[in-house]
């Protein structure tokens, strides 16, 4: 999770190219590959010499053939478009949301004080009990996902952000009141600085919940995505199919872990706790 | 004493205000979707009897803890073998990380094939495959972060296999456990409601989507509440256990932090 985040400005950039490549990390990478390769066999095996019933689990092999086909087809791109809108649409609204209720209670103590008990108790509020409520408001509208994935990444950035305000190191800010720096000021070069690890880390959370939300929306309400499609595939007994929309949704997941990682280090390349990943 | 006072002001104030506008904001509602307070208030007692509890919400809850049980034992057990071997990580790597972006819904209609999902097997693996990877997880990170000195130090006192794994390994990894366990038990709690929409089931999820269906909406947000309140009550639960079993570290970390 988060390491704790210092309040320092950004230190000087380090030296272009200075990463030490270490043997070590090509060894590991080639296992990683090894492994992914025994598993992918493995399911293989199991299901070519039916250990495992091939109506139930199809070869791998036959999965992405499915997963190929589709690729072909306008309505897989059109599905995979409509779940990535609607996860970064909602995503983008928790975020912005979160951040800046975040900073005006995370800012005024009275706020904080007066707001904690209330977000205690909304905050584990499972976003699924919501599902009856959207469906009567919206159907299967993409508004119904929306509400879905606001409710739940929105709880996730709150909390983080309300964290990072509170972390800043009480030095550095009396040292901003010495210098006589405007609130304007103490919030661009204390209070960000501080609280950014903790909005990327909102934003890490924040991505993978939305996504699963998004998925869960067009599953059990048959909201237009690849959570439908998923969910028509398995009830007409397409089994490889469902496969590969599961693959591909995974898939998806992973592209949305690595893009979080991804604007995290950008966006921290500074912070301690990536610098030393990388020394 | 004031001190407290003032304290209890600030936790009720809030939500009284709050319930209070939903009180008097929906007294009047004719709206069919926004029944006034008082009449979703009037209509929990006969629509949450004990019979209904018993039918319904134990074994829902009763299915969240086994499944959480299960994840929670497997992946200790994994992530503390995968987080102690460098080359079980590396080969493990990937496939755990492609597991993990999988969201944990789609595993139903997977699941639904396996085991059919009218029984009790099919929740239950639901629940506890999606609770399994953020344990897993944070357990190998939790094991791998180790403070790299306790572990000389353990060796140099030649402490066994078992008993170095028994007090020190685990205990210097529970932090990291428990936030994974967190995040697990809200993932089972959504497994939980989402395991019981499909096919013909009971339970409380069920049971709130057929009040939806049949249009019983007062009854419908009775449940809405409960699922809250259960919700509310789980996180409150965790945080003691976790109180309790990490008291050392948290102590350590308010001593650090000169609080």
């Amino acid at each position: 999770m988060s390491s704790s985040p210092s309040t320092l400005a950004p230190p000087a950039r380090p030296r272009a190219g200075a990463r030490p490549r270490r043997p070590r990390r090509s060894r590991d990478l080639w296992l990683g590959v090894v492994g992914v390769v025994i598993v992918l066999a493995g399911a293989e095996t199991l299901s070519r010499t039916g250990i495992v019933n091939p109506d139930f689990l199809p070869p791998v092999t036959a999965m992405y053939a499915a997963l190929f086909e589709m690729l072909r087809e306008g309505w897989f791109w059109e599905a995979l478009w409509l779940t990535v809108r609607g996860w970064a649409i909602g995503l983008a609204a928790a975020m912005t949301l979160g951040i800046v209720v975040g900073f005006v209670i995370g800012s005024v103590p009275f706020l904080r004080k007066f707001t904690s008990s209330t977000i205690e108790f909304l905050r584990p509020i499972p976003s699924v009990a919501l599902i009856p409520l959207v469906i009567l408001l919206f159907g299967a509208q993409p508004q119904s996902a929306f509400v879905l994935v606001v409710y739940a990444a929105f709880w996730q950035v709150l909390v983080q952000v309300l964290y990072g305000v509170a972390d800043v190191d009480p030095v550095a800010r009396d040292t901003a009141r010495s210098y006589q720096f405007g609130p304007l000021r103490v919030a661009r070069s204390v209070i960000y600085p501080t609280a950014l690890p903790y909005i990327m880390t909102a934003f890490r959370l924040g991505a993978a919940v939305a996504l699963i939300l998004e998925i869960t929306a067009e599953l059990v309400i048959g909201v237009d995505g690849l959570g439908r499609e998923l969910g028509i595939a398995q009830s007409s007994n397409a089994v490889p199919e469902t496969y590969a929309l599961v693959i591909a949704i995974g898939l998806i997941g992973v592209a949305v872990n690595l893009l979080a990682r991804f604007v995290e280090r950008k966006a921290l390349w500074w912070h301690p706790s990536v610098r030393s990943e990388n020394s | 004493m004031t001190r407290f006072l003032k304290a209890a002001g600030y936790a009720v104030g809030l939500p009284a205000i709050l319930l209070t506008a939903w009180w008097f904001g929906s007294a009047n509602s004719t709206d069919p979707f926004w029944p006034p307070l008082s009449t979703i208030i009037e209509t929990f007692p006969t629509t949450w009897t004990w019979d209904r509890i018993v039918a319904d919400v134990f074994p829902s809850l009763a299915r969240l803890g086994i499944g959480f049980g299960i994840a929670v034992v497997v992946g200790i057990v994994l992530g503390t073998a995968i987080g102690l071997s460098p080359t079980l990580r590396a080969l493990s790597e990937p496939v755990l990380e492609f597991f993990r972006a999988v969201p944990p819904p789609v595993l139903v209609p997977i699941i639904a094939l396996f085991a059919g999902y009218t029984g009790w097997l099919g929740k239950i693996i639901t629940i506890a495959l999606g609770c399994l990877w953020p344990i897993l997880l944070n357990t190998v990170e939790g094991v791998r972060g180790l403070e790299p000195v306790l572990g000389d130090t353990a060796r140099s006192y030649h402490l066994s296999r078992w008993r170095r794994l028994v007090f020190v390994v685990l205990p210097g990894a529970s932090p990291r456990i428990f936030t994974g366990a967190r995040q697990a038990l809200s993932i089972g709690v959504i497994l939980m409601v989402i395991s019981e929409l499909f096919g013909a089931n009971r339970g409380l999820g069920a049971a709130i989507v057929q009040f939806q269906r049949s249009f019983a909406i007062p009854q419908m947000w009775t449940g809405v509440i409960l699922l809250g309140l259960i919700g509310v009550l789980l996180a409150a639960v965790f945080k003691v256990v976790e109180n309790r079993m990490l008291a050392w570290y948290l102590g350590q970390r308010q001593i650090e932090r000169g609080e």
